[in-house]
Order: structure tokens, then sequence, then C-alpha cells
């Protein structure tokens, strides 16, 4: 994949495994991490890792698809992609450029609740990344030049990514039908419809509205000191004025749901049936806000217990023992500023209708709601679970990754750092509390994705 | 959405298997210790304590190449096994265990290559590794565990049948290797998977896992005297030799041609091709440099420029060197709508043809330089990036001090290695395009 990654809320999943525990001495990354804000309202975060003389430097803004106005579905996506264009000091990809010369890495993703880009360079160019990317979140220039091709690019992005794809289309379906108000059910590339209108005023009008110090957090992963930051911060990212002052995240609230919705994609390239479902549920953000916050970390382990790998209940049941299905998964998207999902996904055996495949994953995840979890089976879970902690501090692109889309989704440094002792805390009882609370097949969407009877080669 | 089960591949990557590495500092920080093991295995060790973890990474020689005629898809098919049972656990016993360890544990097959790797804690260490051992010497085929993998595998192959990539990584290498094993599919058809029985999986096992054939590196919190016992506890009791089919030299069309596949899809899909070079051809690394300006870069090439910088006609657009064993060759690919694809395949088979004639210019060359020196050290700040490049670097036997030379190779390339490069990567500019889509595209030309 080139530059310009359209990572769409699925990929904040990757936070589940990501929080941290285990062995006091495996957290010494995340222990050392450190935030303090700019006086411009800039929040900064910094995550040493003196492995090798590299940095990840990230620059999230709190804003997403879910925040674009009714009827320009995409723009915030176009807008990350016109971000590449230039600014009166640093016309015509000088920015860019300057990255590929000294060897850098570079990219951009959008999601429904942050837009966030970023360099990963040798550390002596960091200066020179912040003067860039301080200069991009005041000084966008744009011409007809430069947006119009730039259209036709995320428009053939769209088709690599949704249109030649039925999974994909059923994803996107899904979602439309899963929130009736909320714009989580926007796709975060956009409609096409709407993507062919987006124009040079809507995006400047966005950058306008959003890109500013007091909207973006600054997140410096790799061989350097907070206090070298802080001096870099205050001489690039501190200069800036408040460009704008954004509006709340508030977002439309879903009224209540009282219908299990029903999805059905029949398709010539589809050549192997599969059914996907999808549960409206708490995130982090909104189980706290609720003030049981406590639900969230319960509901990581449910979908691990249930159906999170082959070990899990439902694999177990339905394609080792009984057969109905070849394949089974799923996992819960926590990391949200407004509600999450619970997703689970299945390949019927040959011969078994989606059907029969549906009722039986409902009959067994009653079954599980029903029976008890033994105590080894939950602490060998929660070991695994808490594992991916250690593993992510291997990586210090990933672990910034977990503090950009924690904390542009309304959680804070501390939430992470917490994140392993509220796993450890969960009990089985607080397990399936959950999953019978939040597993209401009327806040839920299933798809049927099937073969369309028609030889679409020629 | 995945419907896939859960087996996360590594590596490979490695497609395009240029090693990088580079800066004078971030080699310094690569210290390699190399050593032999009592039973006859090289391992290479790269130490490091920060983080309480340990990548094992390894392959064979071999891979999806020595799959039986008629069985294609038997190593990646031997893959699905390795966690499904070994021992006295069978697959649930197994996997509850690993999962107990907390241990992470993957394989993969390349068409050269059979990959494993095995990520653990250290307090588990010891556990861990008995887990591979197992794995890899006491693999257990059991009948309900291979029917199970036999049918995922297939409802995956179905699954893709009218997958637009899909169609097109099948038509290309039919194109390109014709008959040669390397034309025959990695993941394997439904055909020739339906085909494969336990046994051809114990045979393939028996031929290709063996020490000579063995590459490994280690990169973590563990010291040589801990890892050499536990290496050969893993991989001692394998035999010496392998009993690896020859591979012939596979030749790569040297020809302008099309071959479409028609398929209602909104996007058409293009691949395209010509001869490359191996990777220890002399050439290889000025080759390489010239790719990078020609489509290597993630921007800023001259094929992303006229392509979708300037035009707008595809979001991904690329090239790379692809050397295998047997076969070394150039390709690329795009995307885009049906009726801008004759445009789009023009404007590669131009720009192919302007390099061919014209070569670079000396800034090209420059910034070219610049990158892949600059971009070394990215390849090695993680242990599991260091372990995998630890293993790639054996397997393409580029030599021990490679980290440390590589980017003075690079700064060597002369404009006149970049001519020669160009005469023989480019030759007179044909290339055979493969597509897959609904589009109006001349044969040929």
């Amino acid at each position: 994949m080139m530059r310009h990654t359209n990572v769409a809320r699925l990929a904040a999943l990757s936070l589940l495994c990501l929080a941290m525990l285990l062995p006091a001495r495996a957290f010494a990354f995340v222990k050392g991490v450190e935030t303090f804000d700019l006086a411009n309202g800039m929040q900064v975060v910094v995550i040493p890792d003196h492995r090798a003389p590299v940095v990840t430097h990230m620059v999230w803004y709190r804003v997403g698809a879910a925040d674009e106005p009714t009827g320009q579905a995409g723009i915030a996506h176009f807008l990350e992609h016109l971000m590449f264009k230039g600014t009166r000091a640093n016309p015509n990809g000088t920015f860019s450029k300057y990255v590929a010369s000294v060897g850098g890495e570079e990219n951009a993703f959008t999601s429904s609740d942050y837009t966030a880009y970023y360099q990963r360079v040798a550390k002596e160019h960091l200066a020179d990344m912040m003067r860039l990317e301080a200069d991009r979140m005041e000084n966008l220039v744009l011409t007809r030049e430069v947006v119009d091709p730039e259209r036709d690019v995320i428009i053939e992005e769209r088709k690599s990514r949704i249109d030649n794809s039925p999974d994909a289309q059923m994803s996107e379906a899904l979602s439309a039908v899963l929130w009736f108000e909320h714009p989580y059910g926007r796709p975060v590339i956009g409609w096409l419809n709407e993507m062919e209108q987006l124009t040079l005023e809507d995006a400047i009008s966005y950058y306008d509205r959003y890109y500013t110090p007091n909207n973006a957090i600054l997140i410096v992963a790799g061989d350097v000191t907070t206090d070298e930051v802080r001096t870099l911060a205050e001489q690039t990212y501190g200069k800036l004025a408040r460009r704008a002052e954004p509006p709340a995240r508030v977002r439309p609230e879903e009224p209540v749901h009282r219908t299990a919705r029903m999805v059905r994609l029949a398709s010539p390239l589809v050549t192997q049936a599969s059914l996907v479902r999808s549960y409206v549920v708490p995130s982090y953000t909104t189980a706290r806000k609720r003030g049981v916050g406590s639900d969230s970390a319960a509901l990581d382990l449910f979908a691990e217990l249930a159906f999170g790998g082959s070990t899990s209940a439902l694999y177990q049941k339905l394609v080792v023992d009984e057969k109905i299905a070849v394949s089974l998964g799923g996992y819960y998207r926590g990391t949200a500023l407004d509600d999450g999902e619970m997703m689970i996904y299945a390949t019927p055996a040959p011969g078994v209708s989606l059907e029969t495949l549906e009722a039986t994953i409902d009959r067994e995840l009653a079954a599980f709601l029903d029976a008890d979890i033994d105590a080894a089976t939950l602490e060998r879970v929660k070991r695994s679970v808490l594992a991916s902690a250690i593993y992510a501090q291997d990586s210090q692109q990933r672990l910034a990754r977990v503090f950009g889309s924690t904390l542009t989704t309304g959680g804070t440094v501390e939430d992470v750092q917490a994140w392993p002792d509220h796993i450890r805390a969960v009990t089985a009882e607080e397990v399936l509390r959950a999953g019978r609370k939040y597993l209401d097949t009327n806040r839920s969407a299933t798809g049927y994705l099937v073969p369309q009877a028609q030889a679409p080669r020629s | 959405m995945s419907l896939r089960a859960v087996r996360v591949g590594f590596l490979v990557a490695a497609v395009f298997a240029l090693v990088s590495l580079a800066h004078p500092r971030s080699a310094a920080a690569v210290e390699i210790q190399r050593f032999t093991t009592s039973a006859g295995i090289n391992v290479w060790l790269v130490e490091e304590a920060t983080v309480p973890l340990i990548t094992l990474n390894f392959a064979w020689h071999g891979g999806a190449a020595q799959d039986a005629p008629g069985k294609a898809g038997t190593a990646r098919f031997l893959t699905y096994m390795m966690d499904e049972g070994a021992g006295d656990m069978n697959a649930k016993a197994y996997q509850e265990r690993m999962e107990a360890l907390a241990m992470r544990m993957s394989f993969n097959a390349g068409r050269d290559a059979f990959y494993g790797e095995l990520r653990t804690l250290v307090e588990t260490r010891d556990d861990a590794f008995e887990m591979l051992r197992l794995a890899i010497n006491e693999t257990r085929f059991d009948a309900d565990a291979f029917a199970r993998m036999r049918d995922q595998i297939l409802t995956g192959l179905r699954d893709e049948e009218n997958d637009p990539d899909t169609i097109l990584a099948r038509t290309w290498s039919e194109a390109v290797f014709a008959n040669h094993p390397y034309g025959r599919p990695v993941e394997g058809t439904i055909d020739s998977v339906s085909a494969i029985a336990a046994d051809d999986l114990r045979d393939y096992k028996d031929r290709t896992f063996a020490r000579e054939n063995l590459v490994i590196g280690v990169v973590g919190a563990i010291g040589r005297e801990t890892l050499e016992p536990l290496i050969d506890k893993v991989f001692g009791g394998l035999p010496l030799e392998p009993e690896l089919a020859r591979i012939p030299d596979a030749i790569i069309p040297d020809a302008s041609f099309l071959r479409l596949a028609e398929l209602d899809v909104p996007q058409t899909v293009i691949q395209f091709a010509r001869p490359g070079l191996l990777r220890d051809d002399p050439d290889f690394i000025p080759a390489y440099v010239l790719n990078h300006i020609l489509g290597g870069g993630s921007f800023s090439s001259r094929l992303y420029d006229e392509v979708r910088e300037k035009r707008g006609l595809a979001y991904s657009v690329y090239s790379y060197l692809y050397p295998l064993d047997h076969a070394g060759l150039f390709v690329g690919g795009l995307a885009t709508r049906a009726e801008r694809a004759q445009e789009a395949v023009d404007i590669v088979r131009t720009e192919i043809a302007r390099m061919a004639d014209d070569g670079v210019t000396e800034e090209e060359l420059a910034s070219a330089k610049a990158f892949l020196k600059g971009s070394y050290a990215l390849r090695f700040d993680t242990g599991d990036k260091i372990a995998g490049q630890l293993v790639q670097i054996q397997l393409e036997d580029l030599g021990a001090d490679y980290i440390d030379k590589r980017n003075a190779m690079i700064e060597a390339v002369t404009m006149g290695d970049l001519k020669r490069a160009a005469r023989r990567l480019l030759g007179d500019g044909k290339v055979f395009v493969v597509a897959v889509g609904r589009p109006t595209l001349k044969t040929g030309g």
C-alpha cells in the first residue's frame, strides 16, 4: 500500500491487545511515558525507546469522518491527502521530498474519530519534521491544479478498497444500518456521489475549523528525552497561534434500537457465502461516562473467551465439534469516542445454510452466557491478552498508535497505563454479565454475503 | 473483515528482498554474534535486553517450489498444521498451552523458503522452545485437524475465486512462469489442495526440514550459552541434509504482450513484468537504485509522479525487483478505471522506455542514494524486524558483513553503473502486461 492509508475505524481494534501488563520491568517504556501541554493548548506525549537512533513523530488531530458536515462524506480523508500538497514556505511536496532525502518513511491515516500524520526518521531529523509539520498545520496552500487530480486519486482509492470488494461493500452496508443516527454509519472514505462533489473550498473550510494546535496531539516515540522534545516543540508547534476553537465533539446520540437488522449482498464476485454480525456496545470512553467503566475490560475478555481465536468457546463448538462452520472469529472494538462495536464473523461448512449458521451462533452464545467460566480458562486468556502489552513494546510505532488512538477518543495516558489492572480485575461473573447486558440482537445488524449465480467472467 | 482463520504470515514483505541497513550508527547498534552449535546449526544472534522478549526467526531453503507436481499448496498447507497438535497434545490442548504460555508462533510458505517465527516472554522461554520442538519434530496430523485445516484452505480458495487481485496474481504467474514450479500458486488450487493427503505433508516435511538448509536469526534477552542448547533441542534432531528437488532456472518472457482476464469490476487491476536480475548479480545494487527512481520510491518515483500525482489515474502505482533463487524479475502494477487503463499502461511503457533510452539524472541518483542509505535504520528498529533481516541475509547468502557494507555499495553506484543496469534491466523497454477487469486495451505494443 502506498501513502495515505485510510485506516478506517477497524484499525483501532489493535488497541485491544495493546495496553500493558505483567512483570513490572516489562513496563519500562510505558512507565517512562510523559505528557505535557504547550501554552497554545497542544498536548505532547513522549514515549522513550533508546534501542535504535530513530524516532516516530506523529501529529494526531481530534477530528475524523464522524465530525464531517452532512453531505460531505469523505472530506476528512480528502483533506488528509491534500495536506501533502505544500505551503507557501514549503511548496510542491517539499516536505515529502525532505523526508525521502533522509531516508524517512511517512504516511497519514484517517478514521471516524481521528486523523494522523507521521514520519519515521533518524533522530537528528526530528527538529525538521516538527518544523515542517507545524508549518502545514497553519499554512496549507491548495489550488485547483492539485485538488482536481487528487479527487480522482481518492475515487480510485475507494474503488480499490470498496467497489472491487464485496467484503468491503458488506462492511460498509452493515455500518450504515447498524447506526440509525450516528455518523459512524458513514464510510470514512466517503460515498462516491459525495466524494465527486468535494471542493477545494470544502477542504479549506474543514482545515480552518479543525487544524489548530489546541485540537492536536504531538506524539514522539523513540530515542529522545522529554526535555529534548519540550524544547523542540516550543520552538515549532509552540509558536503557532490558536487558529480556531473547534466545537465540542457532540455527535447525534443513537435512539433506542428495537430491531435486529439484516443486510444481504448477492454478487457474482462472491464465490463463498459468509456471515458477519455487529452489535453496538459501549466503548472504553462511553462505558466510563456512564459509570460502568469496568464493562469495557469485561467486553475485551468476553470477546476473547467467546469467539476470539481457535481456543474460544464458539470456535471449539461450531468449527471443531459440530463442524457447522469452517472458520469463525470476532473482536471487540472498544477504542472510540462514542459507542464501540462487537463483531462476529463466520464461514459455513459446505452444505450449511447461513440461516442455520446464524441460529447456531445465537444458540451457542446463549449457552456460553448461561454456563460458568472456569477459573483456569479465564486466567489463561487473561495471561495471553496481557502479554500483548509486552509484545507491543517491541515497536515504538505501535505504542505511539496506542496512545494516539486512545487520546483522540476521550482517553488519557493513565487510561492506557491502567488497562492491564482493569483486565486483571475482571471476574468471570463480570464477563458473563457484560455479555448478557450488551449482546442484544435488537442492537445488532447481521450481514449475509452470498454468491449470485451468474458467470462474471466471459 | 478477514474470513480466513487467524494465521499471521510474517516476513514476506521481503518479496523484493533487498536487505537494507546502514546508518553508520545503527549498523553499530546491530551487533551480530555468529556461532555454530554442536549439532552443526548456524545461528545469528543479536542480544537486546531492553524488553523481556525473545524473537526466533528461522527458514528452510525449499518453500513452495518443492511442492510435488499436482500437489501445489503443500508447503502452505503444512504451515496450517504446525499448531494443530504435537507430541501428546491434540490441537485444542496444544493451542491452550500456547495461550497459557502467552507465546506467539507462526509459519509461512514462500516460493523458495519455509519460514517460522517464535516469540516468547523470557519467563516462559524454556517451555515455549519445547512447544516449538514438538511442533517441528512431533507434528501430529490428526485426521480431524487435517480435515478442518483442509476445509479452511479450500474455503479460502473458493472465497477468492472471483477476487480481482487473486485472478491477477494467478494469471500473471501463469504468463510469467508457464510450467516452471514457480508457476504453481503457493496457496495451491482447489484441485491440488483436494489432492493433498496427510502423507504428502509428512513427506514434504521429511524432505525439507533439515539442518543444512536451515538459517536462524535470534533477537532478544538471551545470551549464546542459554540459546545454543535450546537451538539444538529444537532443531538438532532433524536430518543433516534435505532431499530437495532440483529447480531449473526459469525463463522469463522478454516481450510485449497483453493478457486480459475479463471480470465485471469497476476498477481494472494491472500488473506488468519483464526479466530482472538475480540477487547475486553484480549489477543487482545498481538495478535496485534504478528501480527506486522508476517506481520503487513510495512517492516521488517517476511512475508515481506521472500516473498518480499529475493525472490522478491510480491510488497505487509501483515497481520492484523480485529476485527468486531461480529467476530474476522486474515487476510493477497499478489499478485504475477501465476507460483510462490504456492511458495508464501507455504511461508505464513510455516511462520504462524513457529510462531505458535516456537513463536518469545526476540529481535523481543523488536523491535515490540519500533515501536508500538513510532508510536503512528503519529496518532495524524492532526485534521482530532485526530477526527477519538476519534470516533474509542468510537466505540470500549476502555474507555476515553485508549490513556493514551495504550502504557503501549504494554510495558507490555511478551514472555509468546505472546506464549499464538500465540496459540489462529494461532492455529495449518491452514489458508484458496482465490485466483483470473490463478495460479496452490494445494487445501488444
